[in-house]
Order: structure tokens, then sequence, then C-alpha cells
């Protein structure tokens, strides 16, 4: 699971007119992770102490003279190194006040950029191709400098990658339509020469992140089509370049969706193995606008977190120690994010769930691709075969429907969608809900008397739908107050995002409970919550007649409050429930939903105190309840677990701790929950106890005899 | 097919004694063990480590070194004594003292002609060894500390001696020492503890490895007194060695409990560059592991747990087979109780005494699977002190219960009970005749009117109980063979036979009223383990060590139908990978097809009317049968039923009344009353 969290603004960009990116030249690590180097584009060069947002210090050429490669800093001279007018390179220490006092050396060729990583000297990259060592460079700066790339060829891009003590230059060409990439590698040098392979329809790649895992260099680059492709080159290569231009081999490792605008520009930066950040690219629900920061999984080729980013972007990305600078608009932003090994749970909605719902959760889309078993393949084949003799004509394909979605009424619609449900093969519909679905919401947000209830229900059952496959569905049935379906979706999708998950427990604590009850539910759900009050009332009748047993933590702290209803049974919960029926069932939904506590707090924190009290009180009320009536069990396909209700009541507590702390109305409801919790644990330390002796008792009986015994036995 | 009242038994509280040294016989596959109480063991090692000679021991003996020469046995211990041992009568021949004080290491030669002695005065002293006795030859030259260890250059010209903190090259010719080596004591606070070379060995290449009291496995070479290599094995120590025969591997036992295995192997293949490797671990004891022995196809071990461990080497064995699994000897191959059938006695032998025990009674019925109530709880009625410092080599109760007879090495003594309600007294018989001096083994006829005795040269002593005391009536002998102890002696029901197992698998039988041999039984490759002789067909049912069965007709003077029958079709899989030996057979009176048999861990009875089973058919069908319909039992049965609800079985018998008793000596209860093991640090403690 990955995620961005709040970002913010490190600095103001001064855009420049009639530039595309040349805001900011580069951004480039400082002396620690903390800080950053940013060379903005007009003459000036920064240094930001990334955590405190401020500068720490800045230096600028003299008018006249243009900065002409991004600021490097120097790790083991700890030193700066820019390069001015092409061809002067200058060197200063942190305390350097003026950077023209600062050293400076005229190099005899133009210098294309300055590469430094840690813990090795820099590499001066020059514009024909030729590399040199900073050190050397400066021992004599006049040296001849080499051609190594053709006369008309041109350097688009270029990284430093260091790993194992082992220093690679790439560079990508650009030569009359042809792209090439180059790897310089030192000790021994050698320089090879990859081809990019070319599709008519693809042009160049328009932006590149390299890096280094095991011994080979992962090299990501984009395509104006949407195209992620990588290429792994090893890290040490036998080849000297002798051997004329290498075709590079590449593979699809993330189509990324398009909008029906016209790309001009994007960016790819590689966080981890697993996820890319982008940017440039529409959010695949979100329509036309792209300036997004996206998130994806390159495993699972999934969406893993977005934001939208104000103002034009640049297609410009960095990437350091976690965090992700991107200019937009007049600014840089510094946005945190995090990437959590992935697995498939966790790509698809992390399945922390377990009980009895595990079983009904079985058949979401995800394990569909498996469920479909050889049987399964033959019967839809056959079906297939026998449509597409028999009423070829009477159903619609997917192209058909998703047009005629576009434009008929709700009713036409419903029809149309559930005859093409019944009639299409199993395995397509699987592909086609998801485009109808896709199709219907985005006509319902648009139009605003169009919502077809029915058709999303029965998309729904077909259990081919997840969140990831429609995203807007929820939030749609959120704005149109429609919490049926969306109890059912909380009961089918696995992969709800915890916003998601917040976002639907506000709607629910913000509705009123007469508003609720007219609601139509999921009848289980609410037979459920009949049996939970019911059970309370009934224990109230027959409170009497319950054995004497009461326990003595229960008592002596909650005598207090119960010394004057002594005459009852103890252990008769005096509570009611305090939400309603139908509201208690929605929230049941929430607790059943799978989640990661971590994502969850942050959005957690959005409820409102009345709101987080309520909760809380109901919660408190199902613990209590489960415990008292532990002996009970209510028959219900989905009930929460009593370790799911724990589960959310720490993360209640944590997510509002002060604000409980302080609130007058919450008092009372921690201490009580203080004071059973409390008695629980006295139980089961107890328990705990004798647990031990049991189990002696339970592995000695059959065995010991002592000394003597006369017994008997039978042989056949 | 029946049920059976069983008196479970565990206050027999025997404690099998320390094993403190082993000796290989590799020409004769014998197993010698020493134990610390003094007994020393022989074990039969292709037979199914049967262990068919026992030389009991005895008080302040302290065994601490055994030695084969040829065939002869000998022992030397902290008595400062050199024994050795008569072993076709199972006695000791005769003990010298060596004058140099406690003696704690023997080896002999690999020419047998000499025998050496390690001693606490600092000397290794050379005794010849003559035809029927040894003889002091010399000393070579003395040293200032103990002598621990000895082993010979297999030339017979040098012996390396193992003392405390050094190990000494002697050149045997003209007893001066050749190379002195210092072994290293610990590091750190052991530095103050001396280093004691527990054991050494001397190859023929002239590596001497020794074994130390530091945990090291060093390797020495003698021409230059260097150390070439040395592997720390262990904490603790290193308190025994042994080289295989070809010398290619080497096994160390630690008081960790553990089995080190080295093995001498070319490091790259295929390379003639060969070194010592230390390559399996094996760990099979909780305690000091005090004695090794690799033998040809198994690492035997043996220490203070007082177990025997057959470790098979796997890579050394080409078939596998129950012969070579992993085998655990924890007691002794006989029996130390007997009953009194009549009268629900019992009498347990432990080393220097007898107990002598009344069973309890119980109440009511139960229903298979339960226990009874206890009525009467069980009685020890005497407990009885053997007189001098020899254990006791054997011992019986009659049938009646009025006569307890035992005999150590030197003696034998008669007891009569008198048994009036409560009050118990014994009378020791005097007087009586010569030739019960001392006896293998000894029992009683069926109607207690005799005793019967089982002497030197493999002749019986028959001698007839009265009330007036005893008389001796006539000795049997074998017409001819070899004249090894007899282990084992059964009587018929009615008094007229009698049959006698020694330990070369001869089995004699001996009409009692004519006092003639009788016969003799085919003589089979395996040794008797158990026999008995059935009360009404009066055949002799025989089990032998490698789990085989016979039955001999006595009368007829040849194998049963049902014994041949057996032998052709051959027994169950699962019966011949048994690896503990049946000690003994009964006979059911009431149901005259079944012999009852039990081994350490199952009681069996066969029914000789079912069909034998074979190797398709389930052969555990217990709990199958039990869940069958009654009807249905008799299809899926067969000849052998085993009741598997016992284990660590001293004895079983059948009393007279039917019920039987069952004598079991928990391992548990045993390890309870072992010393502490060294004390390991285990994960998480």
């Amino acid at each position: 699971m990955a995620a961005l969290y709040e970002g913010y603004t490190l600095c103001g960009v001064g855009a420049v007119q009639n530039s595309s990116n040349i805001g900011i030249l580069g951004v480039e690590q400082g002396r620690d992770i903390d800080h950053v180097l940013v060379t903005d584009s007009s003459r000036c060069i920064t240094i930001y102490k990334v955590s405190d947002q401020r500068a720490t210090g800045s230096w600028s050429v003299k008018q006249g003279q243009i900065i002409s490669c991004p600021a490097v800093f120097n790790t083991q001279s700890q030193e700066y190194v820019v390069v001015t007018d092409d061809k002067v390179v200058r060197v200063w220490k942190e305390d350097d006040v003026n950077l023209e006092k600062a050293f400076k050396a005229t190099v005899s060729a133009d210098v294309l950029r300055v590469l430094s990583a840690t813990d090795s000297e820099p590499v001066v990259l020059f514009c024909c191709g030729a590399v040199r060592f900073l050190d050397l460079l400066l021992a004599s700066p006049q040296q001849p400098i080499e051609h190594v790339l053709a006369e008309d060829e041109i350097i688009r891009w270029s990284t430093i990658v260091k790993a194992e003590h082992q220093l690679v230059i790439l560079f990508s060409t650009e030569q009359r339509g042809e792209h090439c990439l180059y790897v310089q590698r030192f000790n021994p040098n050698t320089l090879v020469k990859h081809r990019f392979e070319t599709e008519p329809c693809l042009s160049a790649p328009i932006s590149f992140s390299a890096t280094c895992r095991g011994s080979n260099i992962h090299l990501l680059y984009l395509y104006l089509n949407g195209s992620v492709y990588e290429s792994v080159l090893p890290l040490r290569s036998s080849s000297t370049g002798a051997e004329g231009v290498l075709a590079l081999s590449r593979s699809l490792c993330l189509s990324l969706p398009l909008g029906e605008e016209k790309l001009m520009s994007g960016a790819v930066v590689v966080l981890d193995e697993a996820h890319v950040a982008v940017v440039g690219f529409p959010h695949p629900s979100a329509g036309a606008c792209k300036d997004y920061l996206c998130i994806w999984n390159t495993h699972f080729q999934t969406l893993q977190a977005c934001k939208e980013m104000a103002g034009r972007i640049y297609s410009q990305l960095w990437c350091y120690s976690g965090k992700l600078y991107i200019p937009h608009g007049k600014m840089l932003s510094v946005i945190p994010f995090e990437c959590q090994k992935s697995s498939l749970a966790a790509a698809l909605g992390k399945l922390k769930q377990t009980s009895q719902s595990a079983e009904s959760k079985s058949c979401s889309f995800v394990s569909s691709w498996t469920a479909q078993t050889y049987s399964d393949v033959t019967q839809t084949t056959e079906i297939k075969s026998r449509m597409a003799t028999r009423n070829n004509s009477n159903v619609k394909s997917v192209d058909q429907l998703i047009e005629h979605i576009k434009t008929s009424a709700v009713e036409d619609v419903q029809a149309e969608v559930g005859e093409f449900i019944r009639r299409t093969p199993q395995a397509d519909l699987q592909l086609a809900v998801g485009r109808v679905a896709l199709e219907l919401v985005s006509r319902s947000q648009t139009d605003a008397n169009f919502y077809p209830q029915c058709v999303f229900l029965q998309l729904l059952e077909t259990r081919y739908l997840c969140y990831s496959v429609c995203p807007e569905l929820l939030s749609l049935a959120m704005v149109k107050k429609d919490l049926h379906l969306c109890q059912i979706a909380f009961q089918i999708f696995s992969d709800i995002p915890e916003a998601v998950t917040c976002a639907y427990l506000k709607t629910i604590l913000s509705t009123s409970d007469s508003e609720m009850e007219t609601v139509n539910l999921d009848t289980d759900s609410v037979m459920f919550m009949k049996e939970l009050t019911r059970a309370q009332s009934r224990s109230d009748e027959e409170g009497g007649q319950l054995n004497g047993f009461c326990s003595p933590a229960l008592e002596s702290d909650v005598s207090d409050t119960l010394s004057n209803k002594l005459q009852r049974d103890p252990l008769a919960l005096d509570m009611s429930c305090p939400v309603g029926l139908h509201k208690g069932a929605l929230l049941n939904e929430v607790l059943q939903t799978a989640y990661s506590d971590r994502p969850l707090l942050p959005h957690l924190k959005d409820l409102t105190v009345p709101q987080v009290i309520v909760f809380l009180q109901y919660l408190r009320f199902l613990y209590f309840k489960y415990c008292h009536d532990a002996h009970k069990q209510i028959r219900a396909l989905r009930t929460p677990s009593i370790s799911q209700i724990i589960d959310w009541v720490c993360l209640l507590l944590d997510a509002h701790f002060t604000v409980l702390a302080v609130a007058p109305e919450a008092k009372r409801l921690i201490s009580d929950l203080h004071k059973f919790v409390r008695s629980q644990v006295k139980l089961y330390a107890e328990l705990g106890k004798i647990e031990g002796s049991l189990q002696v008792l339970n592995s000695k009986r059959s065995e010991d005899f002592g000394m003597y015994a006369i017994q008997v036995i039978e042989l056949f | 097919m029946g049920e059976f009242k069983v008196h479970r038994v565990r206050f027999f509280d025997y404690i099998p004694s320390g094993i403190r040294a082993l000796a290989f016989n590799r020409d004769t596959e014998r197993m010698a063990v020493a134990r610390i109480d003094g007994s020393v063991e022989v074990f039969h090692c292709s037979d199914r480590f049967f262990q068919e000679k026992i030389i009991p021991g005895r008080e302040q003996c302290g065994t601490e070194g055994l030695s084969w020469v040829g065939e002869r046995l000998f022992s030397a211990g902290l008595n400062g004594g050199i024994t050795e041992y008569d072993l076709t009568n199972q006695k000791v021949k005769y003990t010298i003292d060596a004058y140099g004080g406690p003696i704690w290491t023997i080896t002999g030669n690999q020419q047998g002609t000499h025998l050496a002695v390690g001693c606490e005065d600092g000397t290794v002293k050379l005794f010849e060894v003559n035809e029927d006795k040894i003889q002091f030859e010399r000393n070579l030259d003395r040293q200032k500390s103990r002598i621990i260890s000895l082993s010979w250059h297999p030339s017979g010209s040098k012996i390396a001696a193992g003392m405390i903190d050094m190990i000494q090259i002697f050149n045997v010719e003209t007893g001066h020492s050749i190379h002195r080596m210092l072994a290293d004591r610990g590091v750190g606070t052991s530095q103050s503890k001396e280093c004691v070379v527990w054991g050494v060995v001397y190859l023929s290449d002239g590596t001497i490895i020794s074994g130390d009291s530091v945990g090291m496995v060093k390797l020495w070479d003698d021409q230059t007194g260097t150390l070439i290599k040395s592997h720390n094995v262990t904490k603790c120590d290193v308190l025994a060695l042994s080289v295989s025969q070809n010398e290619d591997s080497l096994v160390a036992g630690t008081s960790e409990g553990t089995v080190v295995q080295f093995q001498f192997v070319s490091v790259v293949l295929g390379k003639d560059d060969k070194e010592w490797v230390r390559t399996r671990t094996f760990k099979n004891h909780t305690h000091d592991i005090r004695a090794v022995e690799e033998i040809t196809t198994a690492v035997v071990s043996g220490g203070m747990d007082a177990q025997l461990v057959v470790r098979p080497l796997l890579d050394k064995i080409e078939v596998r087979s129950a012969a070579s699994a992993l085998r655990k000897i924890h007691f002794p191959h006989r029996r130390l109780v007997s009953c009194a059938r009549k009268s629900g006695l019992m009498l347990f032998q432990y080393p220097g005494h007898l107990e002598l025990w009344r069973l309890g009674e119980s109440e009511g019925k139960g229903l298979p699977g339960s226990s009874l109530f206890v009525k009467r709880n069980p009685e020890k009625l005497l407990h009885l002190k053997v007189k001098g410092e020899d254990h006791i080599h054997c011992s019986a109760v009659s049938p009646c219960g009025e006569w307890i007879v035992y005999s150590t090495a030197s003696s034998l003594r008669l007891y009569r009970l008198h048994c009036d309600n409560n009050n118990i007294s014994i009378t020791k018989i005097s007087k009586l005749p010569k030739v019960l001096s001392s006896a293998n083994q000894l029992c009683f006829s069926s109607d207690s009117s005799h005793l019967i005795s089982a002497s030197t040269q493999s002749s019986v002593h028959l001698v007839s109980l009265s009330q007036a005391g005893c008389k001796f009536v006539g000795t049997l002998k074998p017409k001819s063979g070899s004249h090894q102890a007899i282990h084992l002696l059964a009587t018929s029901e009615d008094g007229k036979w009698l049959a006698s197992a020694s330990s070369d698998h001869d089995v004699h039988i001996y009409n009692l009223q004519t006092r003639k041999a009788h016969c003799t039984v085919p003589v089979y490759s395996s040794a008797v383990t158990a026999m008995g002789i059935h009360p009404t067909t009066n055949c002799l049912f025989m089990m032998y060590a490698d789990q085989q069965m016979c039955e001999y007709s006595i009368e007829q003077k040849q194998y049963t139908d049902w014994s041949r029958t057996v032998q052709r079709k051959g027994l169950h899989r699962l019966w011949l990978e048994r690896d503990t030996p049946c000690l003994n057979v009964m006979f059911n009176p009431q149901n005259p097809s079944h012999v009852i048999l039990h081994d350490t861990y199952m009681i069996c009875i066969i029914d000789q009317s079912l069909p034998l089973p074979d190797d398709k058919t389930q052969f555990y069908n217990q709990l199958t049968l039990k869940s069958l319909p009654e009807e249905q039992r008799k299809s899926h049965s067969h000849a052998f039923k085993l009741c598997k609800n016992f284990k660590d079985i001293l004895c079983v018998e059948l009393m007279s009344d039917q019920s039987l008793v069952v004598v079991e000596r928990p391992l548990e209860d045993v390890a309870a009353q072992l010393p502490a093991p060294i004390k390991q640090k285990k994960f998480a403690t």
C-alpha cells in the first residue's frame, strides 16, 4: 500500500515565459537527507532545509551570466559545484558568500551537466558525450575533450547511478528522430550504446527514471501514449562498446490510462521496486483534468494513491528520501509518501478481515480469476457457442450497451443491463461489468436526474465489481445518500480505501436516526440488530432467573451506579442501544470492512466529537453486549467479531485521544469503558492462571495411576 | 477372545547401572560392557544385540577398563586388580593385583601377547598373556602423574599414554619415553584446572588422537611430537574415543551425551591428501558418555544414563532392515522378577537384595479399559539382603510361594517361607548339597517339589525339597556339544520334562523321571530368549533373538505342524522388526491353543487355531476388531493379538487365577533417579 501525505510548499517558482518546464532547473540532494539544492532557471541556487521549509543559503550569479546546469553537492569535498555559461565550472563552500569570489575554471567544451552521487567524485558530462571526473578536469581545465556523439546528436536526459562502488552514467540522445541510450561505466571505462525499440506510433520516451537494485540498473521510461517500459541493464558489463549499437530489450510494466486531451508531457519517477509516481497523466476516473500526482503499483497495475495538484504541472518530478518534489503552479511542493511492501492483498484492499465474513468475501473480484474451474470454463464456452448460434442479434455488445447508456432513460438502461447480465457469459461479464459501471457512474455524475440504483445493485450482485474497477460508484452513492447501495458495496468490495471507509462512516453518523429508519437495508443485518436489542430487553425480563453468579470485579467497580438497582440481576446490561437499528446495521458493515490501521488513523481524525462519541457509545454497547451474552449465538450471516469491535475502539481512542480526554461528555463513557476493560483483564488474568493446571490435568489424566492398579484389558 | 485382569505393578525400583567401559571383539562380533556396579555383560552384535552373558558384579569393584585378548576378556579397576573372566561359565576366573594402585585403563595389543595397564602411581605395567594366566613382565618409565588412558600402536612397539596435562609416547622395547606432548589447559577460568587426557588412540600411520577434559580432540604426530590439528568438540569433557578398524572413522563421546564422528576423507575430491574432518554428531544420551565403540556398521555408546545405544551408520549399511535400526537397550534380557503363580507373590531381584511382595486384591468387576477398586494394597513381605560382596546372579520363588532361592558367584542360599496369617518368617536351609555351591540359573518344578539348578559345564542339578530339608537327587548332563552356561530353564507342568538353553544356542531336553537326556532341539542360529513347555501337549515353545518362534514336540522329537507352518509362511514384517526380545512364554490352561508372550513394549497372545497373518494383513488389528460387531470379528482376526497398553515391561506372568501380572519400570522413573546431567543452556532458559 502506498500513500501520499499532506504536502507543503518549499518555495515559489518564478515561471519563465515561453518555456514548458524551465521554472526550476533541478532539485538535487544537499549535504544530508534533510537538505535539498534547488537551482532555478533565473540565476539563483538555494539550499533548503526541508523539514523547516526554509532556505539556509542562497547564491546567485551576476546579471548576464546564465546557470546552465543544476548545482550539485560534492559530498566528498563538501563543496557545491555549478556550471555557468556552459563552460565555467564554479566550486564553492557553504560559507562562501559570494559566488563571484569562489573558485572557477573554464573548460574547453560545453558542459551539459555535473552529476554527483553520494560519496563519490562528481562527474562532468559534456554536451559532446564525453565524461570526466571533476577533480581530474579541474586539474587541467583546458584539456581537450573528445567528441563521442555525432554532430547533430543531442543529449536529452542524463543521470548517474551508483551501487556497489560502481558509478554508471546513463544518458539518452536524439539524432534525427532516432533515440539511443548510452551507458558509461567506469573502471574500466566503457561506453555502450543501446537503441530504443521504436514503434511507428511511438515518438520518444518523455521521462526516465533509473534505480539500482541488486546488480542491475532498472531504467523506467514513459512514452506519451501512457506506456511505461522497463529495461534492465547490468551494473557491470563485459561488453566494451566495440560491438556497436545494441538493441535495448524492454518490458511493459504499466499502461497509464489516457484522457481525451492530447498530452504533451509527463514525468515518472521510481519510488521502489513496485511503485512509481507519475505526473501529467489523468486520474483514471477524474475525467479530463490531468493535474494529478499518482502512485501506481507496477506489479498489480493498480492506482495506490493520488493527489490533485493545483496549478499547472511542469512534468518535472524528483524524489529524495521519501519525499516527492513537484513544481506546480508557482510553487515547488514537497509531498511525503510511503510505500509499503506490496502484496496482492495489500494492493487490492488489505483483507485483514478474519472470522465468518471471510467466506462471504471469497467470491469477490479478486478470487474470481482463480475460482473459475475447468468445468466453469467448459460451461461458459458451451453457453457462449449456444448463444452465438441462437440469439446473436439479441444481445448487445458491450460497446453498444455503453452507447445506449449514454442516452437512454433509467428504465431502459435497467432493462438493457439486466438482459446483458443474464445473457453474457461469465468470463465476458467479468470484463464488461467494470466498463458498464464506469459509464453509468459518469452519466449519473453529469446528469442529476439519472441514478439507476437497481442497475448498480444488479451489477454489484454479479460480484465482478470491486472498488478499484469503479472508484466513483461509492462516492456517487454517498452523494446520493443511497445507503443501501453503500451497504451492499461494503459487503462485497474488499478493497475500499480507508479514506472512503471514513467518509462513509461520517455519512452514517451524520445522518439522523429518523431519516435512517426509512432506508431499505439488507434484511439480514437488520435482523441481527433486532436480535441484539431484543436480547437486551428479554434479559431485562428474565433477569431474576439467572443464577447468582456475579463478577466481583464488575460488582465492586460499578456498585455505585448499580446500588439502587441491587434487586435486579447484576448481569443484565443496563444499557440501551445508543443508535437506531438501521444505523447500527450500517455501522456493523463498517466494522467488518478490511482496513490497515495506519492509513485509517488520519482519516478517522476527520470525525467530529459528537460523531466520535456516538460511535464509541455504540462500540461500547456492542462490546458489553458481546461480553455479557457470550453464551448467546445470534444467527446471522455477517456479524462483527469481538476483535473487530475492540480494534475499532482502539483506533477511535487513538485517533481522538486528546479530544476525548478533555471533552466533558466523553468522561463517563471512557471511565465506564475503562472499568469494564479492567474487570475483563482481571478475569482473563485469572483464567490464564488456571489454564496451566487444566492443561496438566488434561495430559496426565489417562496414564497416572500411581504405583499399582488392577485393570481390565480385553483382547479381541 | 477374552478379558484379563491385570495387576499393573510399578513399584519395582530397579535402576540399571551406568555403563563404564565397552570392548568390541571383531572376530566373534561380541560387545563386552562393563557397568559401574562391576557387572560385565556380553552382547552378540550380529544376533540383534542379544545379551548372551551376564557376569554379576560385586561391591567396591570399580571397573575402569575392559579389553579382549583373543577370545579372553580382561578388566581392571580402581581396586588395583586385573580380572580375567570365565565366559563359558559366566564368572570371574581369577583376579591378580597389579601393585600399582588403582588402575585407570587396560588395553591389549593387537598381537594378543601383552596387556598394558595404566596405574595411579604413574606406571604403565606390561603383562604377558599366557595360556591360562597373565604374568607381570615389567614397568615402563614411571611418570609423575597417573596414567588415564593407553593405546598401543598396531605394531605393538609403541604405546601412547594419556595423563594429566600431557601425553607420553613410550617405546615398548626400551620402556623409555620417546616424546612428551603437552595438552593445553582451557582458557579463562579453567586455566587453573588441569587438563585430563581421557582417551588416546594410536593409529598405524603414527597419528595419535587424544580427547581431553577441555573438550578438544587433538591430532598429534608421533615422529615429531607436535600437534597437527585440534578440534573443539564440546565445552565439557571428551570422555571416550574409538577408531574404526580400517582407521577411516573416529568417534568421540562427550559428557554432554553427544557422539561426534570424524572421518578421514580427502578434502579435495579425487585427491589423496586426506584429513580428519568432523562429520556427524549423534545425541542419544542424556548423561555423560563413558564409553564408545565403532563397530562394523554402527556406533555403540554407553554412559551414565545406563542405556546401551547402537546407532547405525547408514553409509555402511547395504540393506536397511530391522537389524540396522537405532537400538536402545535399557533393561537386561533376563528376568529379574519371578512369580509364585499359585500364591500371588512376586520376587524382585536387585543387585544386592531381594524383595518379596504380595499382590493386591480387587473387588467387583469392571468394564474393559477400567481400573478396579483395590481392596487390599500390595504388601512387601520380605527384604532379603545378600551376604557378602557378590551381587545376585539369579533367583527364584517356587510356584507355591514356600521356597526362595538365590545364587551369587560364590554361594547359593535356599530359604523356606512361613506364612501364617500376617506373620512372615523365613528359615535358611542349611546343609545344602555340595553341588549347590553356585548356579547360573534356578527354577522350581511346577509342584514345587524340586529345585533345579543350572551349574557349570552345562550340567543341571536336581534337588528334592521337603519339610525336612533338601536332598540331592541327581545331575543331568548333555550328551555332547559344548559346555556353555545355561541361561534358561523350563519344566513341564506334569513334572516329567526339563528343557535347558545355553548361550551357544543348544537346547537340551531331559526326562526328569528317568533323569536322562531325552533329546536335543536342532540348533538354530539365533539365541533362545524365552521358552516354555505346554502344559497339555508337552510341546516346547521357544522364542529366538531374531524374533522367530518354534514349537517342538518333546514326545515326538520333532517340530510341530504349526511350527512348520509358521516357518513356511514366515512371520509378519512388523513382528520381525520389533527390537526387544521376548522374555517369557506362558500358556493359558483354560485355552490350550493360546501362547502368551511379552517383550518390553507389548504383550502378545498367539492363538494357534487362527490363521497366520501375511504381510498384507493389518498386524496391529485390536482397534479394528474392537470397532467391529462380534460376528465379523472372526473373519478379521489372525493369530497374533497384541496388547500395547503397557510399556517398559520387565516381566509378565500369568497367575493361576487367570490374572496377569505386568511389572513395568517406566523410563521416566529411572531417569528421575539418575544424577543430574551436565547443565546445558537451552534456548530461552
